[in-house]
């Protein structure tokens, strides 16, 4: 429910602050997103370098970065997630509070990136976990990732309270917790979370097939 | 703290007795109590990315320490063996991700001898510029990353990342990336530079004396940094000789060993440089042989600025792609900002490597954290790691 703009500023001449809770809401989570130290390798430096003065992080209320998951409200997936790493980053994410979001920066976080070709490397982080915004680059600059917390704020700025586009806390059926790959035989098990992953699923087996390979 | 003036043409003249290897004295706990085991990373501030030590520590004493690898595993070597050289060139950029130029080096050195390819006049300053400039912003963050585990958080960062911004400007006006250059080939470098890149060189060259001094300034008689710095992490000079320790944190030990010096790889017995050797092997050293390290690449950045001639930046013959070396083996090594990085080839006559394989100095150096580490307090040893200077993607590679 919106207020109409036009009473809204003839108010505010008058010394009337009219909002709404859930532009207030949204105001103050979009205002001071807290992200979580956590490097992961060559982007985690460039995500360092965007903090610092020059490109200055703080200006969109993101600096305080939090080593804690439990206190964070952001991760952002800087590097290589390898299949040793997987399971760590899946259950950090768990132990975030909600509302959360996740960032993956650089070619790593969303596909594996240079290093795709490897037996040890994820393909994409999106996988197990929800992604909100996807930053390509080897490395992004830190202009980039500038861009991908203004996203960011404008993907929390849309969410409101009730209905359809409510954020996965204020949703009693969306999972809170994600399953956490172990290290199979030969690979993750399992290998993607499909909740999250959207693979097509050959029929009556439950393995998930590479598109590029069925076609 | 003392400064070679003139280095021994190889440091290994007065070799240290391998008798002499006191590794510290193995630490019981003293009985009350039990032993806490603490899992350190792979998710921890202090591990500069993702690196697990699994602690014993009694109260606040370290009993046992052992690293644990692999959380950054990124199949290099695998990967070498089914590309050609060329395409190698910039998975090496990020080995180690703050030197991605030295690493160039390396690697082209490292094919250049196993093709037997010269190297013209220019591209050789070219490199040594681009080398040193390379040391200076990496020795500045790691001293920033440093100071900010003992709790200073963000300042001493922030003015070496002010000064690392205005280099990585420079790399990228010349390579086009600010990180990850690729820059250097077999037998060159890829572009030239123009006159307007080399006046900004000098420019930025010229205002590091003044940051290092600033930097300095606030930091070298810091009284909470030397409390916390002298006597903690001893590295005795016996062990790290024969841990295969290279480095600052080797000339912090007091042995003068820099490979610029014992293999005049490039042009670097042309230049005026001292190797500034540490007496006491503590954090303090290790962190003072950066801040001089620093000065002398400055004095080496004026020099190679000032002579650097004109020229071809390519070997007219040199090949840079397609090409099939004969059966062989080569080892190139330089001296990159945290030791001896190598890259050991061996070709089977193929368009690529048969096998390769990296030497890097981060896992080396880290062999030593559990001998540094017993008997201090944990907190110490977030400085004692902090201060051998790793960055993860060459330890694991
Ligand atoms: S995307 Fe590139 S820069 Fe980022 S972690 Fe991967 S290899 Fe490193």
């Amino acid at each position: 429910m919106a207020v109409d703009k036009e009473l809204k500023i003839e108010l505010g001449k008058q010394g009337v602050f009219v909002t709404t809770i859930e532009e207030l809401y949204n105001w103050g989570r979009r205002s001071s997103i807290w992200p979580m130290q956590f490097g992961l390798a060559c982007c985690a430096i460039e995500m360092i370098a965007t903090t610092m003065a020059r490109y200055d992080l703080a200006r969109f209320g993101a600096e305080v970065f939090r080593p804690s998951p439990r206190q964070a409200d952001l991760m952002i997936i800087s590097g290589t997630v390898t299949k040793k790493m997987a399971p760590q980053v899946v259950r950090l994410y768990n132990q975030m509070a909600e509302p959360r979001y996740v960032i993956a920066m650089g070619a790593c976080a969303i596909s594996g990136g240079p290093f795709k070709q490897g037996y040890n490397v994820l393909k994409g982080i999106d996988r197990y976990i929800p992604v909100d915004v996807h930053i390509p680059g080897c490395p992004p600059r830190p202009e980039a990732l500038l861009q991908a917390f203004m996203t960011l704020q404008k993907k929390i700025d849309g969410q409101s309270l009730t209905g359809e586009n409510r954020p996965r806390h204020l949703n009693a059926d969306a999972p809170g917790e994600f399953p956490v790959p172990v290290q199979g035989e030969h690979d993750l098990e399992p290998p993607a979370n499909h909740l999250v992953w959207p693979l097509p699923v050959k029929q009556g087996t439950g393995n998930c097939v590479q598109g590029s390979e069925k076609q | 703290m003392k400064v070679a003036e003139t280095s021994p043409g190889f440091a290994f003249e007065k070799a240290p007795e391998a008798e002499g290897w006191n590794r510290p004295p193995v630490i019981e706990p003293d009985g009350e109590g039990e032993l806490l085991e603490v899992s350190m990373g792979p998710h921890h501030p202090s591990t500069h990315g993702v690196f697990r030590m699994d602690v014993a520590l009694d109260g606040e004493r370290v009993i046992r320490l052992k690293p644990v690898f692999g959380y950054l595993h990124r199949n290099h070597e695998q990967i070498a063996e089914t590309t050609s050289y060329l395409s190698m060139m910039p998975y090496t950029d990020r080995l180690d991700y703050f030197c991605s130029l030295s690493n160039n080096w390396a690697y082209a050195l490292a094919v250049e001898k196993l093709v037997g390819q010269a190297v013209p006049e220019r591209a050789e300053y070219i490199r040594v510029i681009l080398a040193e400039l390379t040391r200076v912003q990496n020795h500045a963050s790691a001293i920033g990353f440093l100071i900010q585990e003992m709790g200073a958080s963000g300042t001493p960062l922030m003015y070496a990342f002010k000064e690392r911004e205005k280099i990585l400007d420079l790399f990228e006006s010349l390579t086009g990336s600010r990180m990850m250059c690729n820059y250097m080939r077999f037998g060159g470098c890829r572009v030239d530079t123009s006159a307007a890149w080399l006046e900004a060189t000098r420019k930025v060259v010229a205002g590091l004396p003044h940051f290092i001094d600033e930097y300095e300034a606030l930091l070298s008689e810091n009284e909470i940094l030397m409390a916390r710095c002298q006597g903690v992490g001893v590295l005795k000079p016996e062990l790290a000789v024969n841990a295969g320790i290279t480095g600052p944190m080797l000339r912090a030990s007091g042995v003068n060993y820099d490979i610029r010096r014992v293999d005049h790889y490039g042009i670097y017995d042309r230049f005026k440089f001292r190797v500034p050797l540490g007496e006491h092997g503590d954090i303090y050293d290790r962190y003072m042989v950066r801040v001089l390290e620093m000065r002398e690449s400055i004095k080496i950045l004026e020099q190679a600025l000032k002579e650097i001639p004109s020229g071809p930046v390519m070997d007219a013959k040199a090949k840079i792609r397609g090409f099939r070396p004969k059966p062989g083996e080569a080892y190139g090594r330089i001296e990159a900002p945290k030791g001896e990085l190598g890259f050991y080839l061996i070709s089977d006559g193929g368009n690529g490597p048969y096998r390769f394989r990296v030497r890097p100095p981060s896992l080396i150096n880290l062999t030593v954290l559990e001998d540094m580490c017993l008997g201090h307090n944990v907190a110490d040893v977030v400085l004692i790691f902090g201060s051998v200077d790793i960055v993860l993607g060459e330890v694991d590679r």
